[in-house]
């Protein structure tokens, strides 16, 4: 059974100029010490549906969901008391801004444990010690020294570093990371990616990684799942996803790669732009921007088996060819 | 944090050179001659005028008055009463406890007030609640303080007469002051019903100078709670699993009172500029009806040296409320 099992999540912001769905329909599952990548662009619904997870969408979203188990828990039917037991315990979570996630107001040793005051029985000196440990075991020199440290006088790899202590102190089971290394320099960037694997080995914990970036998710993931436009288009382990794409928005995404981009001499990008609140195409959403799309893709896109990464699309590709013009051939 | 102390002391020392340099000239840009001012409607004779002239040191060039002035200000020497005869500054510091306590006590209702209704609207944003506290808080910025006074002089005192008129103690009473502010002196004097008295004269001019500062104050944490809630950190805290209390009165609040202290702090020169209409209205013995009655005498050495006191006051209150501010704002302390 998995760890997290998430079924048919929908959510709709309520806005000025009507609803907006801006989750739809997706399924998420991730196993016990598994590595989930959400990969997809900038406006796909990847942050939104994991705040939802955790209920941190603001009072104008409304989450609807067929299934939504952690651990065995129904997360549906749990109070509001019982789930906040769970969040931050069990399942934690670090954000794209960790400048800006950590409260100015409050020192690191504050903040790490507060986590540690609200979820264990830790008394001030035992949270103390932990903290310590935390901080070192994310790599930040002379941690005794930085307890007193407030968020301002930190950078940014630091910052992220503190809000992984914190989001790991209770141990979770799992940790979720909306686009933890997209504000930070690239060097930082791998030492932090690595820090968060050797996390995961170290404390048998699983880990949904958010991301953009087809590089960060071929070196952190077991399991990929491509997300476009608050729809999940593919799900596939990392290795075959790579290697024979079925969706052509993943297929997009990967010859977007600088690697996969040199032997034609230039890094192509997907024209246009995920579409948003007012120009949802009525079909296939990404229909607009397919160089597949023929003309049942207006009417809709329909969900293929698991063989073909359950991609949702007409005309899954199969070696980079649409599965329909084989047949033709 | 000591150099931002620095800073702010030696920001002082300019402001105070400027305002003691336009109570000097207040009294000579008046029309007329300072010394038929000074002296009031009674007039002098033609010895005396230059007795006094040689006493006031108006003989002298205007710069080398301005240092005398200035000497005999750091000496401590506000000037003299010209209808008590009693140094300007002895009469200040018998006057100025009422006008404090009343102060303090506004001061202290308005934040009482405004801080939790600012938070409240502003976590139930839009809510009738909120739209009602706004409007409230709109009303109460714009009442005209005469008015209002005197409303609720009519209500409370006349048709309910739950409060007295004016004054800080009923007459019943007497003790010599021992701290100045009369709810610690009642207390104090063990006499029985005294500290009742002196509270119900307190109510109504606190509620009146507190009225528009608790708006200012509501609003002010209202955006600031507001601007405060969408920011990262919050959502953080509340992926803590922390209850929302916490989130809201720690984490959130914590941050919204950096602009609310300044906010706090500047209203304390308006609640001063507010306790000459209160006390003017509840026959308050308070340096605002002080410098009132003062104007009405022509007492101009009084306005000149209560000015200057005045200021001195408020610039100390600023002071204080950098010190808090550097308190409570962490970029600040190091
Ligand atoms: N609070 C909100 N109110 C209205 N729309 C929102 C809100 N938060 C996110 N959205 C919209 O939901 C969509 C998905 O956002 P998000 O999940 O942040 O995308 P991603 O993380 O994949 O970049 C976007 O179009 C965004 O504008
Ligand atoms: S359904 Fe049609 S338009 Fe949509 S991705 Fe597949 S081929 Fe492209
Ligand atoms: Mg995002």
């Amino acid at each position: 059974m998995s760890l997290l099992e998430i079924r048919n999540l929908s959510v709709t912001f309520d806005t000025a100029s009507g609803p907006f769905r801006a989750v739809d329909g997706v399924d998420v599952s991730v196993d016990a010490r598994e590595i989930l990548s959400i990969v997809g662009e900038s406006g796909s619904g990847k942050s939104v549906s994991m705040l939802a997870l955790m209920g941190l969408l603001p009072d104008t979203a409304t989450v609807t969901a067929d299934v939504m188990r952690f651990d065995g828990q129904d997360l549906k039917t749990m109070s509001k008391r019982a789930k906040r037991s769970i969040i931050g315990r069990e399942v934690a979570m670090i954000f794209q801004e960790p400048m800006s996630s950590l409260n100015p107001c409050f020192t690191v040793e504050f903040q790490i444990s507060e986590m540690l005051r609200k979820h264990t029985d830790l008394d001030r000196s035992a949270r103390r010690k932990r903290a310590i440990e935390l901080m070192e075991a994310v790599g930040i020199p002379s941690p005794e020294k930085r307890l007193g440290t407030f968020p301002h006088q930190l950078s940014g790899g630091m910052s992220q570093r503190v809000m992984i202590a914190m989001a790991t102190s209770c141990r979770p089971k799992l940790l979720i990371a909306d686009e933890p290394t997209t504000a930070l320099d690239v060097t930082i960037q791998a030492q932090i990616l690595d820090l968060l694997k050797e996390l995961c080995a170290d404390n048998n914990m699983a880990l949904v990684l958010i991301t953009h970036d087809m590089g960060v998710v071929a070196q952190m993931a077991d399991r990929v799942q491509v997300q476009y436009a608050g729809q999940k288009v593919e799900e596939q382990n990392v290795n075959p996803l790579f290697a024979d794409p079925h969706h052509p928005y993943t297929a997009a995404l990967l010859s977007a790669l600088p690697e996969r981009a040199t032997a034609r001499g230039h890094l192509p990008s997907i024209r246009g732009v995920v579409p948003g609140q007012f120009d949802r195409p009525p079909g296939c959403l990404f229909e607009p921007r397919c160089s597949f799309a023929v003309a049942s893709c207006r009417r809709g896109a329909k969900r293929q088996g698991a063989d073909l990464g359950h991609a949702l699309c007409n005309r899954p590709l199969i070696n980079g060819v649409p599965a329909d013009e084989k047949v033709e051939a | 944090m000591l150099r931002f102390l620095l800073q702010k002391l030696g920001l002082l020392i300019p402001t105070f050179i400027g305002v003691s340099i336009i109570a000097f000239a207040f009294i000579r840009l008046l029309p007329g001659d300072p010394i038929t001012l000074l002296a009031g409607e009674r007039g002098v004779s033609a010895e005396r005028y230059e007795q006094l002239q040689a006493t006031y040191g108006f003989d002298k060039p205007i710069v080398v008055q301005y240092f005398d002035y200035l000497g005999n200000i750091l000496q401590g020497d506000f000037g003299t009463s010209i209808v008590t005869k009693r140094p300007v500054l002895e009469e200040f510091m018998t006057l100025f406890p009422a006008t404090l306590e009343l102060s303090i006590c506004a001061i202290i209702l308005a934040t009482a007030i405004g801080i939790p209704a600012g938070i409240f609207a502003a976590v139930r944003r839009g809510s009738f609640f909120d739209q009602s506290i706004m409007g409230v808080a709109l009303v109460g910025y714009s009442m005209p303080i005469f008015w209002w006074g005197l409303l609720l002089i009519i209500l409370f005192s006349g048709i309910l007469q739950w409060t007295p008129v004016s004054g800080r103690i009923s007459l019943l009473y007497f003790f010599q002051p021992v701290t100045g502010f009369m709810l610690i002196d009642s207390l104090l004097s063990g006499q029985a019903g005294a500290f009742k008295s002196a509270v119900s004269h307190l109510i109504l001019p606190t509620v009146v100078l507190a009225t528009i500062p608790l708006a200012v104050i509501a609003r002010q944490t209202r955006s600031a709670m507001l601007e405060v809630l969408s920011e990262d950190y919050v959502r953080t805290a509340r992926s803590k699993g922390l209850a929302p209390m916490r989130v809201i009165g720690l984490h959130a609040l914590r941050n919204a009172l950096i602009p609310v202290v300044t906010t706090i702090g500047l209203q304390v020169g308006v609640l001063l500029a507010g306790a000459i209409l209160t006390e003017t209205i509840f026959s308050w013995p308070g340096i605002g009806k002080w410098m009132v009655d003062s104007v009405f005498k022509r007492d101009y050495s009084v306005v000149q040296g209560g000015l200057l006191l005045i200021a001195g006051m408020i610039m100390l209150v600023n002071l204080v409320v950098d010190l808090v501010y550097g308190l409570i704002n962490p970029r600040i302390r190091r």
